[in-house]
């Protein structure tokens, strides 16, 4: 399947299903380019975590596993049917080419930090913003370096603030977790069987109960409420928005990579519920003062799943072969200044996502590969 | 070490049968680009353990290259020797650890952004060595019988969305006696054609009653105690600090007495293919719809069966953050029939998918059927697809009307 049926496949799909425009990169743009952005612009980054494959989200069949973001979202977004990641399909390594805009090439399971600068080392020191105003939301002990690069102009204290809730978790829960609670907190999918979670930090817990106003109590007692880890990652993110209102917030979903168990329920399961979450965080944005009108939200998979056809993998459950389903992904993007309901064809990378929000934030992504996407700020 | 250094005593570590092949084709291996010759050897080496389907399909690979003449041989191996190989790999073990190569090799490719040369290099070079071999067609025509949703009493799943386009949709087949229907046609099956690994079960839970040794059998149960053990092995690495990628390397080293498999009998060829299961497989190890579906996939493109019956069972709950942070010891697991007639639907969908690679598949037959229920799938070449059926029918009937019986 070459790139470009995909992404025909999807237009199609969003055209019967929503009425999307289409809107193609040429010199008529001009006239739709974004209003001039306002001086406190924000923006909140969404992985649609783990990946997912058109097939269970923008193909008929999966249409009904993301009712929140044809429905609710997709009205008020320049959906990018097309984005391309041309890097390595491994979950951090994937995460951190899409945050500094360049496709790095570490060993997915090392623990080092992204070579290239990141997007929160350029919009803080452009913009002279403290640390409080950048952070990151991750998933698994394996992204807690991801705030910060070893790029030798940047780095020391220049990157955002990054919160592993489940490492949160085991902290607060510590000699008491049970077992069960121990399963709870296994780290990534992509091992033949669940790594646990790293012990938890205890004085990262202090500080971040501290700066979110958190009760280690209220902290358990709410995480005890949630069904899935996704849930506490985005409670996390709602306790920040409201305690410090950062400009910069990039948060990693990841349930949907439960697929790696080969359950295919649990992997639909996953969408479903990121589906649900992407939604609550636009609504939390909608809500807050501090965000309300000001933020642009983008929400892309890092990257897709293996096709059913490729012999050398296994469907859904994987992202091994490199194929073009993995390869291909989607994005949405929406908030002041981005077209509504319109659809772009064309193909863009995944690393494109810097500097275009280098343009939004007004910072300059200098060692980014990438490209602004031209749909939605200025060439 | 280069290929070219390659010599007869380098292979004494391998098994009887794999040496003697390495040796016979020693010439022929001393040419080959290192990062084909790995994965080659990673299939050699383990020669005197694989299926008869797949020692056929090694042999005729090696006579597929030898019988190239040099320039067309090397026009073959081209895309491969384009391949860079760093300094660090090529000190690696390759000729006694080519897994652990292949993985290592594997990683390089990604983050030198070779992959996808070298991906649609290997596809080239097996679509070619492919037509080479002469396929072995099935000495009858292939049947696969997959059983899914046991313990659904009602559902409104959609059943079969994937396979519905390519068969008849049977809404009412009386279901009383159907699973021991489908057993006599394995029986059958197996009695006419004898050969080894030729017919399979594989089951979520028990093995059929009583024991048949004239298939291939597999099940989940039966592997309990190897899948306890591998999890004790998995958590003791975990708890050690080691990373997964060594992890990985540790599976990839193991053998079956490691989980209290025995491979010393006649049928060492199956119990490495257990093994395999739980090393290789993700999720193979707790939910018995992973398993099954994984053993289809491996049991298919390894063994080329000519019957395999699956038969899909539920699987563990997957426990939500609220019952993890709150659970109850004395409960019994909780299974999830529901979630794993999801499951098992696509699964059923992927072992048709395999089915489809394999030489006369054309002209086979291919049932999912919802256990204890009248709906079932049915594809077969006589058949017409996308057409539903809702006339009442019986497992005999249907025996008949596919030329079963």
């Amino acid at each position: 399947m070459k790139f470009g049926s995909i992404s025909e496949s999807r237009r199609e799909f969003l055209r019967l299903t929503t009425g999307a425009a289409l809107l193609r990169a040429c010199p008529a743009l001009a006239q739709h380019a974004p209003k001039p952005a306002p001086a406190d612009r924000k923006v909140v980054v969404v992985t649609f975590g783990g990946g997912a494959r058109d097939e269970e989200t923008f193909m008929p069949d999966g249409q009904e596993n993301i009712p929140n973001l044809l429905n609710l979202l997709l009205p008020r977004a320049t959906f990018f049917s097309q984005v391309i990641n041309r890097g390595i399909l491994g979950h951090y390594v994937a995460t951190a080419s899409l945050a500094t805009g360049a496709y790095e090439s570490f060993n997915n399971f090392a623990d080092v930090r992204p070579s290239n600068p990141t997007v929160f080392e350029y919009y803080r020191r452009d913009r002279k913003r403290p640390a409080s105003d950048a952070w990151v939301i991750a998933p698994s002990n394996g992204f807690r370096l991801i705030g910060e690069s070893g790029h030798k102009l940047y780095g020391n204290g220049s990157g955002a603030g990054v919160i592993l809730p489940k490492r949160l978790l085991s902290a607060a829960l510590g000699a008491s977790a049970s077992d069960a609670d121990k399963h709870l907190l296994v780290d990534n999918y992509e091992t033949p069987l669940y790594a646990p979670a790293m012990a938890g930090d205890l004085e990262q817990l202090n500080r971040m109960a501290s700066i979110l106003k958190l009760s280690m109590a209220d902290f358990t007692a709410h995480a005890r409420t949630l069904a899935s880890p996704d849930e506490l990652s985005v409670f996390l993110a709602q306790r920040l928005m409201r305690e410090l209102s950062p400009s910069l917030l990039w948060i990693t979903l990841h349930d949907i990579d439960i697929a790696h168990s080969g359950a295919y329920s649990l992997y639909i399961e996953g969408i479903r519920s990121t589906d649900r979450l992407c939604a609550e965080l636009w609504r939390t944005i909608e809500k807050d003062p501090e965000y309300a009108g000001k933020t642009n939200l983008f929400i892309l998979p890092d990257f897709g799943r293996d096709g059913d056809t490729d012999s050398g993998g296994n469907g859904f459950q994987h992202h091994r072969t490199g194929d073009t389903l993995s390869r291909t992904t989607w994005m949405i993007a929406m908030g002041p200044g981005f077209r509504e309901n319109a659809v772009v064809d064309r193909p863009i990378e995944s690393i494109d996502l810097v500097p275009t929000l280098g343009a939004l934030l007004r910072f300059q992504p200098s060692l980014s590969r990438g490209k602004p996407i031209t749909e939605l700020v200025p060439a | 070490m280069t290929p070219a250094q390659l010599k007869p005593e380098s292979f004494q570590h391998y098994q009887p049968q794999a040496r003697s092949m390495a040796e016979r084709h020693l010439a022929l291996l001393q040419t080959l680009p290192l990062s084909f010759l790995s994965l080659l050897l990673r299939e050699v080496i383990a020669y005197d353990r694989k299926f008869p389907s797949e020692r056929r399909e090694l042999d005729y690979q090696f006579s597929y290259l030898a019988s190239l003449p040099e320039a067309a041989r090397e026009k073959e191996l081209a895309p491969f020797r384009a391949i860079r190989v760093g300094g660090d790999l090529q000190r690696l073990d390759w000729v006694d650890q080519p897994a652990r190569f292949s993985e290592a090799l594997s990683a390089h490719l990604w983050s030198t952004h070779q992959i996808d040369e070298f991906h649609g290099a290997a596809i080239a070079y097996m679509d070619r060595a492919t037509v080479a071999v002469p396929p072995l067609l099935p000495k009858m025509p292939r049947l696969t019988v997959v059983i899914i949703g046991q313990g659904v009493s009602k559902t409104n799943f959609a059943l079969f969305r994937k396979l519905r386009a390519y068969g008849v949709f049977f809404t009412n087949v009386d279901p009383e006696g159907g699973l021991s229907t489908i057993a006599e046609w394995l029986g059958r099956r197996a009695a006419e054609v004898p050969d080894r690994y030729a017919h399979w079960f594989i089951s979520g839970g028990a093995e059929l009653s009583p024991a048949q040794s004239e298939f291939t059998s597999i099940s989940y149960e039966a592997l309990a105690q190897p899948r306890a053990a591998m999890s004790t092995v998995l958590r003791k690495s975990f708890e050690s600090g080691m990373g997964s990628e060594a992890i990985r390397t540790r599976l990839a080293a193991m053998e079956p007495a490691d989980i209290g498999l025995s491979a010393t009998g006649s049928d060492a060829a199956a119990t490495w293919f257990q093994l395999s299961l739980l090393s290789e497989g993700s999720g193979t190890q707790i939910f018995s719809t992973s398993f099954v579906q994984w053993a289809a996939r491996e049991a298919l493109r390894r063994a080329h069966p000519v019957t395999m019956v699956c038969r899909y069972t539920p699987r563990v709950r997957s426990s939500s953050m609220k019952d993890l942070l709150t659970p109850d010891p004395a409960k019994a697991p909780v299974m999830d029939a529901e979630g794993s007639l999801m499951d098992a639907d696509m699964g059923a969908y992927q072992t048709w998918l395999n089915v489809q690679r394999l030489p006369g598949a054309g002209e086979g037959k291919f049932l999912c059927w919802f256990e204890g229920h009248g709906q079932l799938l049915a594809i077969a070449p006589e058949w017409k697809p996308g057409t539903q059926e809702n006339r009442p029918t019986t497992f005999r009937q249907l025996a008949q009307d596919l030329q079963l019986s």
